[in-house]
């Protein structure tokens, strides 16, 4: 029997997997992409660099520090920019605070799939916090267009820290709890172990990224594999698992938000004086070349090919986003399991349909 | 019917948490002198088997090489099993109306070789406009397969060999021009 797993399913995303069941087995599955593509590459070229970077947010807004990262990165190298460190710090406190505000949506829509109403409603509610902080900087509650090309848009307002490390320390001790209520729990343990297991060797054919290809034994991060920016300054480990089941992942991103936090207490300690942006001007004329840069977002590594012709426009801005990427996981791990793990496993992946379709 | 993913025990010990990633000078265009020996070294061992292989650039961690398309699945598979790029990133496809050519990149990195994580290949060929097949590099590399997809729907590459070759992110019913090609002007511009 064939179904449809959305589009207008609440629990598929802007997003449609044509399943085909046998009983209560699904048999196969295909991911159909596609209900909210909006053309960004064609529409990148037909805007300048600067233009571009708000309609380049809109696909991830919960990680648009992380999208925008990548794509400033690239620019940068091509223009030979050299940032300010202020301005590296800032990219990174807004990463790291995007990166935490993603997690926490990863984790609570998780658990609300599986009926952990307590779980998702703390992760909500504390998410808001970092979303305060993130406002406090970037002056809007999502897609703050903070990451430009030469820097970042602004400066963060004075005395910041205060709220920051209140809210990081009692972060702290509020991720102890969701340990307790949530991963001790027999219920998601029952639900989640042993469920969807990613193979290291598939992970890898695959082409998984993010926090499915660490939860499945390999132990690559871009932050610390080929780190950019001001992560080379910070202490923070990257969390890994040989498991790969479902269980595995969700505990690996809640790792991660402790490793967010680690960094953002270093930042907000150390972040030097300065400049925070290079004056590129309105329309900066990028230097014909070529480049692929790699950062680590939220959901993954978020890569751009940007071909520059030399005029004020992109010629080719290829965006690799990390959601893309993990998709052809998502019919390699739904086959042959039971229908009531669909949820489970295909929520566990850290897939944001608007992100993969671009 | 029985499920393919066993019902397992839940796990004793908690995931381990490891520190990882070799130290690598930062990067960025102000790093002092780039060193490029070793993708200069990747280039001479993948032009060494395939001597139509042309480097178009060997940076400090991403080499770029062309190949004719009847060359590329085997290149591909030296890069992979030789070379240690064992993870397909992405697959690029780009419109060249100026020389009448669609050039199409695969991006792999290598997360299996610790001294070479930070390293990224991009293996290139270019086709003509009106004939733009290309063999498919899913055998290769698996997770090319929607990327590959990709490239068909907004480029209209035919990738020779490929397992299931249909659009993905347009509609079924798109019957305009691919819209990535530079003649496809969006609508109201």
């Amino acid at each position: 029997m064939a179904v449809s797993l959305g589009p207008q399913h609440p629990g598929a995303g802007h997003f449609r997997i044509r399943l085909w069941l046998d009983g209560d087995y699904v048999v196969k599955a295909d991911p159909d992409p596609g209900y909210v593509h909006r053309g960004e590459e064609k529409m990148a070229e037909y805007r300048n660099y600067i233009q571009n970077v708000p309609h380049l947010e809109r696909p991830v807004i919960l990680d648009s520090s992380g999208i925008l990262f990548a794509y400033s990165t690239a620019v940068d190298q091509l223009m030979g920019s050299k940032i300010p460190p202020r301005a590296e710090y800032l990219r990174v406190i807004m990463a790291e605070l995007n990166r935490i505000i993603s997690h926490e949506y990863y984790l609570g829509i998780l658990a609300l799939f599986v009926g952990h109403t307590t779980m998702i409603t703390w992760c909500m509610g504390d998410r808001d916090l970092f979303i305060d902080l993130a406002a406090r900087i970037g002056g809007a509650r999502v897609t703050f267009a903070y990451i430009i090309p030469g820097g970042v848009r602004n400066d963060m307002p004075q005395g910041l820290e205060t709220q920051a490390f209140e809210t990081l320390d009692w972060f702290d001790k509020r991720m102890d709890e969701y340990e307790k209520i949530f991963f001790d729990n027999p219920i998601w343990k029952e639900r989640a172990s042993g469920i969807g297991v990613l193979s290291r060797e598939d992970a890898l054919k695959l082409g998984a990224t993010g926090n499915v290809l660490r939860a499945s034994g390999v132990a690559h991060d871009i932050r610390r594999a080929e780190p950019y920016s001001a992560y080379p300054e910070f202490d923070f480990a990257v969390p890994t698992s040989k498991d790969g089941d479902c269980f595995a992942r969700a505990f690996v991103a809640l790792q991660e938000m402790r490793e967010s936090v680690k960094i953002l207490r270093q930042a907000f300690k150390n972040i030097p004086g300065g400049p925070v942006r290079l004056k590129l001007g309105p329309q900066p004329r990028v230097p014909a070349g070529e480049v692929y840069s790699r950062t680590e977002a939220a959901h993954g590594e978020m890569s751009y090919f940007l071909v520059s012709d030399g005029t004020p426009k992109p010629y080719r801005l290829k965006l690799g986003v990390p959601s893309f990427k993990n998709m052809r996981v998502i019919p390699h791990l739904l086959k042959g399991i039971h229908v009531a793990d669909v949820p489970v496993v295909y929520w566990g992946l850290n897939y944001w349909p608007v992100e993969a379709d671009h | 019917m029985q499920p393919a993913t066993p019902q397992g025990a839940p796990p004793t010990a908690p995931p381990t948490v490891v520190t990882a990633g070799p130290s690598v000078p930062s990067i960025g265009p102000h790093a002092p002198t780039p060193d490029t020996s070793r993708t200069k070294a990747l280039a001479d061992r993948l032009t060494a088997a395939f001597p139509s292989a042309k480097v178009d650039y060997a940076r400090e961690r991403r080499l770029k090489v062309t190949l004719p398309p009847e060359d590329i699945k085997a290149a591909a598979t030296f890069a992979r099993d030789s070379l240690g790029f064992d993870h397909i990133e992405t697959v690029a496809g780009t419109d060249y109306p100026a020389t009448g050519e669609f050039e199409v990149v695969y991006f792999a990195g290598s997360l299996s070789t610790h001294e070479q994580q930070d390293l990224v290949i991009q293996l290139a060929e270019r086709v003509k406009r009106d004939e733009p097949t290309v063999p498919s590099l899913v055998d290769v590399w698996p997770g090319a397969e929607y990327h590959e997809r990709e490239a068909f729907d907004m480029l209209g590459l035919k990738f020779d060999g490929h397992p299931d070759l249909r659009r993905l992110l347009l509609p079924e019913d798109w019957d305009d021009l691919p819209p990535l090609r530079k003649d496809y002007n969006s609508p109201g511009r």
